[in-house]
């Protein structure tokens, strides 16, 4: 499993991994999102949090299909699923190299794309931590819609539409967690119900994810 | 004899041919007396006025849209347990109906909001989690005609919907902790004490069992087709192998 | 290691392909699986590797003893030949002895060489140099010499025919005489009849007898 981690971690720093775009995505929605609203700082920092969390949830589903459709392109997924360890291990493990190199870096540019909306200071502890709670969620989830969708030619947009629905509940906690950070209300209470959502979905999900990758490979 | 011998196509077949014009009989029977009933015989709602009597067709498809979606995941986990295909065909033919009612039931509620909250839309949880129940009725049916070969394409929905299912609830939670809203509690518990009266709630049990019986019978004639489409695949694979 | 298999039927779609596949091979010998494109050998490969359930049936030894190599090499085109096959050594939990296998294929001076730059038949020679690193005793083989020059097929021979003779196993689908000790198995013998109209019992493919018969 730490061989596939690495393996996995090496092909998305590598040239042509697509490690980056997924930060630069989120920079470039976060710098549209003034153009269509207005420069007023006011109405900014008020959609700052969802927007932000919205940016980063877009971002990472923009990266979903190099999860399992390389591996099944080039028949490494055959040979994983051939090999001594459990398809459920490889779900997770390539759930958490997706997290590493994707919800990790979003979390940490978000503050300074917070700056950009003129996101409320007080928030900025919040958005951090939020986004580091919750992207694992998003990662996961990601994961097997990728695994439902694997076997299709172009998947990417049907798998869209699978996914979005299953992020809501992350989305809500999330963007809800933030927002109440930065209006000094109680923030703890979503916080926790996303750290919920989050080790629920790390926990079940890499079975469901298995059984989609099987269901494909056959 | 057990329940199970009905998974069997051909006594599915039988059966079915014979409960149908019954069923669809009885829906429109009901669906006609329960409007009517509804329409013309109730008094109007001292708050409301006339615009209460959107009931007798919003909370009917609410109830089948949330039901067709329990339905889907029952036929869904026989077929991952028992592997019959009936069962998984029937969540395929339920799907659409579903879809249909949900749409039906936020349609009517726009209907219905826009005199008595002075807008089309609102995010309210309860409106809200029937968008979101949209949403997972449309990803099932966009899987399911995205696969070609039957049961991957059986077996991937039934994973969808079982893991659907889980986070339809959970939305619902998230929702309900997102935002307090203005829909009306549920007014059809048996212990509620903000209950509908009596004359309302006749004629809306009416129309409930209408609308019951319309998705069983529509979901039964779309069963039906997809076991003859299946069996005219089979046939044609056949010809071809021969 | 001895392979055997009674009566595996496998299906392609969840249509019957083949069905009672029988045979019986000694240690230290290979099975060359024969027949036309689309009879099957793919997927009796595949499911003597564990990828789909077969439809009854058993075989020996199980999945796990079995390493499968299919049309695709599963190389990784911006990792060197020798990351690819420290991956799949790490992978497997064997001792990387990456170097003896690189050496087999021919392939020491590619060794840094990331797969990108690697012709097809390069390619191929690494994706078989993984047999070596994964230990496992039975190699299922899909088609293993396409695209490989008569030099590279007499190499892959030898490798083979050392496997072999280390006690090893093979299951071979291919159409050139690899010179190794076997036994050929035809697999158009093993044809599933189109089940007869109303035959419930015969293999259906349906999971179960009764859905057959009905469908049918």
């Amino acid at each position: 499993m730490r061989a596939l981690l690495l393996r996995d971690l090496r092909l998305a720093v590598r040239s042509g991994g697509g490690f980056g775009l997924s930060l630069a995505f989120f920079l470039i929605v976060t710098v549209l999102i003034p153009f269509g609203v207005g420069p007023e700082p006011g109405v900014l920092a008020r959609i700052a949090p969802g927007a932000l969390w919205i940016g980063a949830l877009l971002a990472v589903l923009l990266s979903l299909d190099r999860i399992f459709a390389l591996d099944r392109e080039d028949g490494t997924l055959d040979l994983l699923a051939t090999a001594p360890i459990p398809l459920e291990a490889v779900a997770a493990t390539k759930a958490l190299a997706h997290w590493l190199t994707t919800g990790l870096p979003l979390a940490l540019v978000a503050p300074g794309l917070g700056v950009l909306l003129n996101l409320a200071p007080a928030a900025t502890g919040w958005l951090i931590g939020s986004l580091l709670l919750g992207t694992p969620a998003l990662s996961v989830i990601g994961a097997f819609g990728a695994a439902l969708t694997v076997g299709l030619k172009r998947g990417g947009l049907l798998m869209s539409l699978l996914v979005l629905p299953l992020y809501v509940p992350t989305l809500i906690f999330g963007a809800l967690a933030v927002g109440r950070g930065g209006a000094g209300a109680d923030a703890a209470t979503p916080l926790m119900m996303l750290a919920g959502v989050s080790l629920g979905t790390v926990a079940v999900l890499p079975f469901a994810t298995a059984a989609a990758l099987r269901i494909n490979l056959r | 004899m057990s329940l199970w011998e009905y998974a069997n196509p051909v006594r599915f077949m039988a059966l079915s041919g014979r409960v149908l014009p019954w069923l669809a009989w009885g829906a429109g029977l009901c669906i006609a007396a329960g409007l009517f009933w509804g329409f013309f015989l109730t008094p109007e709602d001292y708050r409301q006025g006339s615009t209460v009597k959107i009931i007798y067709l919003h909370v009917p498809a609410a109830l089948v849209a949330i039901n067709g979606w329990l339905a889907m995941l029952v036929a869904s986990l026989i077929w991952l347990v028992r592997r019959h295909h009936v069962s998984a065909l029937v969540a395929r033919a339920a799907a659409p109906v579903g879809m249909v009612m949900t749409v039906i039931a936020l349609a009517t509620g726009a209907i219905w909001g826009q005199p008595m909250w002075g807008t089309w839309w609102a995010w309210d949880p309860r409106l809200t989690s029937f968008l979101i129940l949209f949403l997972f009725y449309l990803g099932y049916i966009a899987l399911w005609s995205a696969i070609e070969e039957p049961e991957t394409a059986a077996d991937l929905t039934g994973v969808l919907c079982l893991v659907g299912s889980v986070f339809a609830i959970l939305s619902r939670y998230a929702v309900n902790f997102w935002n307090q809203g203005l829909h009306q509690g549920a007014s059809l518990s048996l212990d509620a004490k903000e209950n509908v009266a009596d004359v309302f709630w006749w004629p809306l049990l009416v129309s409930m069992a209408g609308f019951v019986m319309l998705f069983l019978a529509l979901v039964l004639a779309r069963t039906r087709t997809e076991i003859r489409a299946r069996r005219l695949h089979v046939l044609r694979l056949r010809e071809r192998m021969e | 290691m001895e392979l055997s298999c009674r009566d595996l039927a496998v299906a392609r779609g969840g249509w019957p392909l083949l069905s009672g596949v029988t045979f019986r091979v000694a240690p230290g010998r290979a099975l060359i699986l024969r027949g036309p494109n689309g009879s099957g050998k793919t997927t009796l490969l595949r499911t003597l590797a564990g990828l789909q359930p077969a439809l009854s049936g058993r075989a020996d030894p199980e999945p796990g003893m079995i390493a499968y190599h299919g049309h695709a090499d599963g190389l990784k085109s911006t990792l060197t030949a020798t990351e690819n096959l420290r991956f799949w050594a790490e992978l497997f939990g064997t001792s990387p002895d990456v170097r003896s296998a690189l050496a087999a294929f021919g392939l020491e001076r590619l060794a840094d060489r990331a797969a990108a730059h690697m012709s097809a038949g390069q390619r191929r020679r690494l994706g078989l140099a993984r047999l070596m690193v994964t230990g496992r005793p039975v190699w299922a083989l899909d088609e293993p010499t396409v695209s490989l020059d008569t030099a590279s097929v007499t190499r892959f021979a030898s490798v083979l025919a050392r496997h072999l003779d280390a006690g090893g196993a093979a299951l071979i689908a291919t159409h050139i005489d690899l010179g190794v000790p076997g036994e050929v198995l035809d697999v158009t013998a093993f044809r599933s009849a189109p089940p007869a109209r109303g035959q419930g019992g015969a293999p259906d493919g349906f999971g179960n007898a009764a859905d057959a018969e009905a469908f049918l």
